[in-house]
């Protein structure tokens, strides 16, 4: 029986786009546009699969950047749309040459693959080299790298980047492919600096989608801003118009945090069920908080038990809630990930956090540290990689990504 | 120890009173649960607990591991009691039930009469009703001496936090002595002689809201703008060597430093005089050692520049023998087994230790390779699996 599902299941995908429709495969016959007023990838309905990379921009040549940016944009409005990376694609070039698409997700469908850009500070401010492309005063006052956290234990080489590139897709071999392909058309301009791999979403970014779980065992994301509240993106996500008067080509962008979040999950494993509840403030099955009522019902901070609030002031929830934030809400798209094993035996697991935040000055940093220095699950957490990326808006046709940056 | 604040220490000690009631321990395990033992009626019971009611599913229930399974309907918190006859013992209670949410308690019940009693808003004496608790084949062994059991682990265990943070003060007078003379070799080697005593009592030391950061923070763990204190500040200072572009105390410093930390001991010193424990606190201790030793000191974080996170490693292992041993006599009657594999555990854990010893105390951290540490790893995590289950053996 087993077997038999995941045949068919298989047979979906290599019966290509047709196929995989016939065979009523939810989103992969799914297709975003690239273009549109923000990029896609934000407020997307969250896909099951990331492959997130960040670059080194190694040219100190502005023409040979933008002219990257430029051919990026096509590969990437070619491959959202289910097509190859290049224009001629993976068996229709010469004989003579390799292809100008690696052709790993040759028949398979869109996947609803969303490639989203981000421009790090060392795009603006190199440390060593200054400022590279002309553009240092048009950095946005925000794009400070990150501070250092308590429990944050970074390994460098996987933290920060001049550029990034998210890929989110339902399958993830076309998630990897969009990456693969866009590396390999940036060499000699861009050097990939880190990469991370990313299953099952751990956020829900419209109202339909139902709330999944993070490696915890818990409902994540569920206080997460959705596409369908508006007011609630023009407050929290984009950045407005008159944010910042130096960076007026951001506008209807945003700003990404990406953090690695390796938990201790044999200690956390450990630990009693009312004890987890109490870490994160929400019952284990249902996601309703502990002040009572279901998964979407507002925590009560002020009911009080026998010993203290029922829901614990140091939980997780109480402890990051929009309301000790001067109401700062993000729009989080982060993945569970599994990177194999540490030598010690242990699972290499966690969360890979994304937050897409207006200025993360008051959306991301206050909460971060209030959570590192208090809340009860900072004990099995652990920040292994950290980054920022002001990520720019949505790409108009006959443009490429970052035009207004470089204009 | 490693980050601000420990949840898991704050946990032990701040929920004193919601601990099970300790004249309730009664031997007989949670298991065996059989609500289907038509014969005997059944032992998995459903409440509902309103603002104005206590409906039970039952009036009564064969003796043996009983189940009820509260929901708060109404719009306060409530609580769920098991009482004596007399309405006066608590046999067991479940506390902060929020409107909306449901909760359970799991008690060991012998034959006789008692009251049921859900407590809306918390306040009163609740809403009461009689049940009886019927005889049974379950054998429910009932024994005289487990409050005797109690009481003197309590006590011991009291005792030695007492005699542990009395130690560590004399040291780190000495140690403070030493630092300030600048005889640095000294220091050195007192240096993790006396952690060894904080790290026994860890979990308990970490109860005590800011002691634990002034005293023990390590670098990597620092907030922006917050001061180092303690003895990780110190440990960079007599082991510079791999402190990229360190600017070494000044003599008033070192003063300054020193005094700081024997004057936080001393604070730990009465702090622990007056701290009561509960046999909770024993078992959730001796689990939360061992979860120091997984999360720091198998990684060699703890003593980034010492290396001397051997010392750290036992000493947690031997707090969490000590609290292990007081509780033992309970396990052994409710749990058996379960006392066997902890002993075996903790005895192989003990000799991969031993094995590490150079003269009076350990070697290096940084010359144990890989292999070791996934072999120390190992024995951890064999050892913390049945721990975890120690706390529900003696409280249940």
């Amino acid at each position: 029986m087993l077997l038999g599902g995941a045949a068919l299941a298989t047979g979906g995908y290599v019966a290509g786009q047709a196929g995989a429709e016939a065979a009523g495969g939810g989103g992969d016959t799914a297709s975003y546009p690239f273009r549109g007023t923000h990029q896609a990838g934000i407020v997307t309905e969250a896909q099951d699969r990331l492959h997130f990379a960040a670059f080194d921009v190694i040219t100190d040549d502005r023409d040979r950047l933008v002219d990257l940016l430029r051919r990026w944009t096509d590969a990437a409005e070619r491959m959202t749309q289910g097509q190859s990376a290049g224009p001629l694609g993976a068996v229709n070039g010469g004989q003579n040459l390799p292809p100008d698409d690696t052709g790993e997700a040759l028949d398979l469908p869109p996947s609803g693959l969303t490639v989203t850009f981000g421009f790090g500070p060392g795009l603006f401010d190199h440390p060593d080299d200054g400022d590279r492309f002309g553009i240092a005063d048009r950095r946005p006052a925000a794009l400070e790298p990150l501070p250092h956290f308590p429990a944050d234990v970074l390994d460098p080489a996987r933290s920060g980047g001049d550029l990034c590139i998210q890929a989110c897709a339902h399958d993830p071999q076309v998630a990897v492919h969009a990456i693969r392909n866009l590396a390999r058309m940036g060499f000699g301009t861009v050097s990939v600096r880190w990469s991370q791999l990313g299953f099952g979403r751990t956020s829900t970014t419209t109202t339909s989608q139902s709330t999944p779980r993070n490696l915890f065992g818990f409902k994540d994301g569920t206080m997460n801003i959705r596409a369908e509240e508006t007011q609630a993106l023009d407050d929290h996500v984009w950045v407005g118009a008159d944010d910042d008067p130096a960076a007026a080509w951001l506008t209807g962008g945003s700003y990404l945090v990406a953090r690695r979040v390796a938990m201790t999950i044999e200690v956390w494993d450990r630990q009693p069920l009312g004890d987890q509840e109490r870490f994160v403030g929400r019952f284990k099955g249902s996601g309703g908080p502990l002040s009572g009522g279901a998964e979407d019902v507002d925590p009560d901070f002020e009911m009080q038990g026998s010993d203290g609030p029922i829901m614990p002031v140091d939980a997780h929830v109480s402890m990051v809630h929009p309301s000790r934030f001067e109401g700062a809400r993000m729009l989080r798209r982060g993945y569970n990930f599994v990177d194999g094993t540490t030598e010690l035996g242990g699972l290499d697991a966690g969360l890979f956090f994304i937050a897409f935040v207006r200025d993360p000055r008051t959306g991301f940093i206050p909460v971060q540290t209030a959570m590192a220095r208090s809340d009860l699950l900072m004990e099995y957490l652990r920040f292994t990689s950290s980054a920022l990326f002001a990520v720019p808006p949505g790409v108009a046709p006959g443009e490429h990504v970052g035009q207004a940056l470089f204009a | 120890m490693t980050r601000s604040l420990r949840p898991g220490a704050r946990r032990t000690l701040a929920v004193v009173a919601a601990a099970a009631p300790l004249a309730l321990l009664v031997a007989g395990c949670t298991e065996n649960v059989d609500p289907d033992d038509a014969a005997e009626g059944t032992r998995a019971l459903s409440v509902t607990a309103s603002d104005d009611g206590c409906e039970v599913s039952a009036t009564d229930a064969p003796a043996g591991t009983l189940t009820f399974d509260v929901t708060n309907s109404g719009d306060e918190v409530t609580e769920f009691y098991l009482l004596d006859g007399d309405g006066l013992r608590i046999v067991g209670e479940v506390e902060n039930i929020a409107p909306n949410t449901s909760a359970k308690l799991t008690v060991n019940a012998v034959e006789g009469d008692y009251q049921t009693a859900c407590k809306p808003g918390m306040v009163g004496d609740g809403i009461r009703a009689d049940f009886a608790v019927t005889t049974s084949d379950e054998e429910v062994e009932v024994s005289e001496d487990d409050q005797a059991v109690v009481d003197d682990a309590l006590a011991n265990y009291a005792a030695y936090v007492e005699d542990q943070a009395g130690q560590l003060l004399v040291k780190t007078e000495e140690f403070a002595a030493l630092v300030q003379a600048r005889d640095d070799d000294a220091a050195r080697a007192l240096y993790p002689e006396a952690r060894v005593h904080w790290e026994r009592i860890e979990t308990v030391a970490e109860s005590f809201g800011t002691l634990d950061p002034d005293m023990d923070l390590r670098e990597a763990d620092l907030e922006p703008d917050q001061e180092w204190t303690g003895w990780h500040r110190l440990e960079k200072e007599l082991w510079p060597e791999d402190a990229v572009g360190y600017t070494p105390m000044t003599d008033a410093e070192r003063t300054e430093y020193t005094e700081h930390l024997v004057g936080k001991t001393e604070e730990l010193v009465a702090l622990v005089a007056e701290t009561e424990y509960t046999i909770d606190d024993l078992s959730n201790g001796s689990r939360g050692l061992l979860e120091e030793v997984a999360t720091g000191k198998i990684t060699g974080e703890e003593e980034a520049w010492s290396h001397t996170d051997l010392w750290d490693f036992q000493a947690n292992v031997d707090g969490a023998r000590v609290a292990y041993e007081g509780v033992r006599p309970l396990v052994e009657s409710s749990d058996p087994d379960l006392a066997t594999t902890l002993d075996d555990e903790f005895a192989s854990l003990q000799a991969l230790l031993d094995a590490l010893r150079e003269g009076d105390g350990f070697v290096s951290y940084d010359t144990v390779g890989d292999e070791q540490r996934g072999e120390l790893s190992d024995a951890v995590n064999a050892l913390s699996e049945p721990l975890s289950l120690l706390t529900a053996a003696v409280v249940s």
